[in-house]
């Protein structure tokens, strides 16, 4: 391969000094300034931008009505349209959590419950928030469709034992999911 | 040297393996001798091709029901009248390949038979009978205790079908059917390998369990007026290869893949069954049979596999207890060891006795004789603990290592002078007891008795009489807490895995008699010795039955130490049925 030889480009003493760069660059943050104080920022609409540019000023403001539909936040358990809890403790979730998030304690549905024929229930379903990477897989290997990652991305609590989400506090993040596979509804 | 060619040219390979008792199996290509009469589906497991099955088990007799094992088979062809057989040039005969094809598991082999276990007359015939089996086979996988353990699953990922093709509805059956105290029984899962009827019928001797109705509608049922309530019930629910059999126990209480797998032994009576432990974190979960055709075959009966609540029960004692002047209290380990070296040292050698126990491990004994050698102490002993023989697997001796206690103590009787030991605290010349892992009520000792003492130090387990009147109360470690070794009535020397840690403050028991010889020694703690393969070592140096060997050696099926003369009954049994030709083994 030939070799090409390159010069260095000669620079006069204005390009020296940087002068008319950092003029250039103080022009265009001008331009942004303006553009910020008059809300004609690109995107600002879209963004639902408080008045000052593209920021939004979160906790007032919230972005939540835009969080996409495969947005991953906290993950809960759901229960059907006849309010059956859906999760049979098989514990996949809890072996596939990669961080170990998940405890699962299962235990048997008593014979005078409606629900006897689905025979397991868990007795304490507990998601360790501190450890939970919403990665989403729980909500993928579930075969009962009883865990989804929903929107709420704010988990804060004081204490380590605040932030692990109980079965009470699962189902009520999870609440009721309509439209999907009952299989236990079915002759069986 | 023509004449010799010529024998040896004559020696054909069936003649070859004849004169060894064998047979000439071609298996997937590859020619092997295997014995006589044996099944063709143990030859494939010989020369180590998969034979997927169901209804055979090794232990039990193929009535070959599931049809899951079908492989081709091929003999040579019959020669016209006249002709010689057309063989090749290593002295085999050509295979004729029947065009369907035959189970594995009932049929056995022959010279010259050829047996192929894949290719797509037999793949096809397996896919064909998974998707039979599973027409009717419901889909609650996320709730069957078989999950993880599933011949039916394992096998329909390899050769069943993504999706049913059976249009009408399932056949539907009982569920949850209470058929005996520890086992529930779920008809639907149940794929009719006949596998649990067979076993109550040619193993337990209690033949309960039968089949009603015919065709789909097929279902395993209890006789009329009858319970499976026999105490080897429990070994159908681990036969059954899917989730019919679930144990009441483990019902529902952990999902099989979390559970680590520990080798180890159990001690509830003198056979020693070989066992696997199965825990998850420290917590164990259940116990079942491992495989040793020397001692327990595949069985085991329910009342010793049950037997483990207790270890992390609530009357567990889980840290060193002193008795003061306000009650028992709980002590640190160097102050409930000094205290008992010290309280020792205060009587003459004849005033001291050492109850120790026979379900010690050897490692255990051999430290209790130094113990006693200590502190000049010549009345030791086991608590001896006979029972009836169920005549099948329980031993009439309940003590799991009462052999041992007899090569470690190189003595006839190891409980002998319990008698005197127990009249010497009646009368009051003993004064103080060292009381080893022992009830003392076992031991025929009262509430009176337990008074009289001045000084009572124990290795206690859990909260009792005994705990209660010590005066200094040594929490030991379980028999899934704990590593060493037994010997079993037939002389079997055998080894015990830890499978979880101690509990909560409690220590091995051999580290407690380690620690107390140290003191009474007036040695420096954390001088003796380091581990248990050490202490292994050296009680191999003073008993000569365990020369050359080491824990390590003993390996997971044990080794024959001495020659008792005990048999098991159910090795027994099985020998007999093997020698009849009923079972494989």
């Amino acid at each position: 391969m030939a070799v090409v030889k390159v010069t260095r480009p000669k620079l006069n003493t204005g390009e020296k000094m940087y002068l008319g760069a950092i003029f250039k660059g103080f022009i265009i943050t001008m331009k942004h300034a303006v553009a910020s104080l008059r809300n004609k920022t690109r995107g600002a609409e879209a963004m639902e931008s408080s008045g000052m540019g593209i920021t939004m000023q979160y906790p007032e403001q919230k972005w939540d009505e835009h969080l996409p539909e495969y947005y991953r936040g906290a993950p809960a358990l759901v229960t059907d349209e006849q309010d059956r809890e859906r999760c049979v403790s098989c514990q996949l979730c809890e072996f596939i959590c990669p961080p170990k998030a998940i405890k699962i304690t299962p235990s048997e549905i008593s014979s005078d419950d409606p629900w006897a024929k689905v025979e397991k229930r868990p007795l304490e379903f507990e998601i360790d928030m501190i450890r939970c990477i919403y990665c989403g897989m729980c909500e993928e290997v579930c075969p009962e469709q009883a865990i989804y990652l929903r929107k709420d991305y704010a988990i804060t609590g004081v204490t380590r034992a605040e932030m692990v989400h109980d079965k009470k506090k699962l189902y009520e993040i999870g609440g009721k999911r309509v439209g999907l596979v009952n299989k236990w509804n079915e002759l069986k | 040297m023509s004449d010799n060619a010529a024998t040896v040219e004559a020696k054909l390979p069936k003649d070859l393996a004849a004169e060894k008792g064998l047979v000439n199996v071609q298996i997937d290509g590859v020619w092997m001798q295997v014995p006589k009469g044996m099944r063709m589906i143990e030859a494939c497991k010989l020369a180590q091709k998969e034979v997927p099955h169901y209804c055979y088990h090794p232990k039990l007799s193929a009535p070959g029901n599931c049809r899951m094992c079908l492989v081709q088979m091929g003999m040579p062809p019959r020669p016209a009248p006249g002709q010689d057989p057309v063989r090749d040039g290593e002295g085999y005969e050509n295979i004729g390949w029947i065009p369907r094809p035959v189970i594995a598991c009932a049929n056995t082999v022959g010279e010259n038979m050829g047996i192929r276990t894949t290719g797509e007359l037999v793949e096809k015939c397996r896919e064909g009978v998974m998707e039979f089996l599973l027409i009717n086979h419901p889909l609650d996988c996320p709730i069957c205790d078989q999950a993880g353990e599933c011949r039916l699953q394992e096998f329909s990922v390899e050769h069943g079908k993504g999706e049913s093709r059976f249009v009408d509805a399932k056949v539907k059956k009982p569920k949850n059917v209470d058929i005996g105290p520890r086992v529930r029984l779920d008809d639907e899962r149940c794929i009719m390998c006949s596998r649990c009827i067979r076993f109550m019928d040619e193993v337990a001797d209690d033949p309960v369990l039968g089949f009603t109705q015919r065709g789909t509608h097929t279902t395993l049922t209890v006789h009329p007026g009858k319970r499976l309530d026999s105490n080897y019930s429990l070994n159908t629910v681990d036969i059954c290869p899917v989730g019919a059999l679930t144990s009441n126990d483990f019902r529902f209480q952990m999902r099989v893949w979390f559970l680590k797998e520990t080798k180890s032994i159990d001690i509830n009576c003198g056979t020693g069954a070989n066992i696997t432990i199965w825990t998850r974190g420290e917590k164990v979960h259940r116990i079942t049979p491992r495989q040793n055709d020397e001692v327990n075959s595949t069985w085991m009966p329910d009342s010793h596999r049950l037997n483990f609540h207790y270890i992390d029960g609530d009357t567990r004692l889980a840290g060193p207890i002193l008795k003061g002047s306000n009650g028992h209290q709980p002590a640190s380990w160097s102050a409930v060891i000094a205290a008992t070296a010290a309280e020792l040292k205060k009587f003459q050698p004849g005033e001291v006795a050492i109850i120790a126990s026979a379900r010690m491990t050897n490692e255990e004994l051999f430290l209790t004789r130094e113990l006693a050698g200590a502190i000049n102490c010549s009345l030791f002993t086991t608590v001896p603990r006979d029972g009836e023989s169920d005549g099948l697997l329980i031993s009439a001796d309940r003590n799991p290592n009462t052999t041992g206690a007899k090569l470690v103590w190189q003595s006839q009787d190891p409980a002998g002078p319990l008698f005197a030991i127990r009249e010497g605290v009646r009368n009051g010349s003993i004064k103080a007891l060292l009381v080893l892992g022992e009830d003392l009520a076992d031991a025929g000792f009262t509430a009176e008795d337990l008074a009289k003492p001045e000084f009572i130090a124990s290795i206690q387990l859990l909260a009792g009489p005994t705990a209660h009147a010590s005066d200094v109360v040594l929490p030991g470690a379980a028999f899934a807490e704990k590593r060493g070794s037994m010997v079993n009535v037939t002389g079997r020397l055998q080894r015990l895995n830890r499978a979880v840690e101690p509990i909560g403050d409690a220590k091995d028991d051999w580290e407690i008699l380690r620690d107390l010889i140290l003191a009474l020694q007036g040695a420096k703690p954390g001088t003796g010795l380091a581990a248990i393969e050490d202490v292994f070592k050296a009680m191999a140096a003073s008993v000569p039955e365990f020369d050359d060997l080491s824990l390590s050696k003993i390996g997971d099926l044990g080794k024959p130490v001495v020659e008792t003369g005990v048999k098991i009954p159910l090795l027994q049994n099985e020998r007999a049925r093997k020698a009849a030709g009923l079972i494989n083994g």
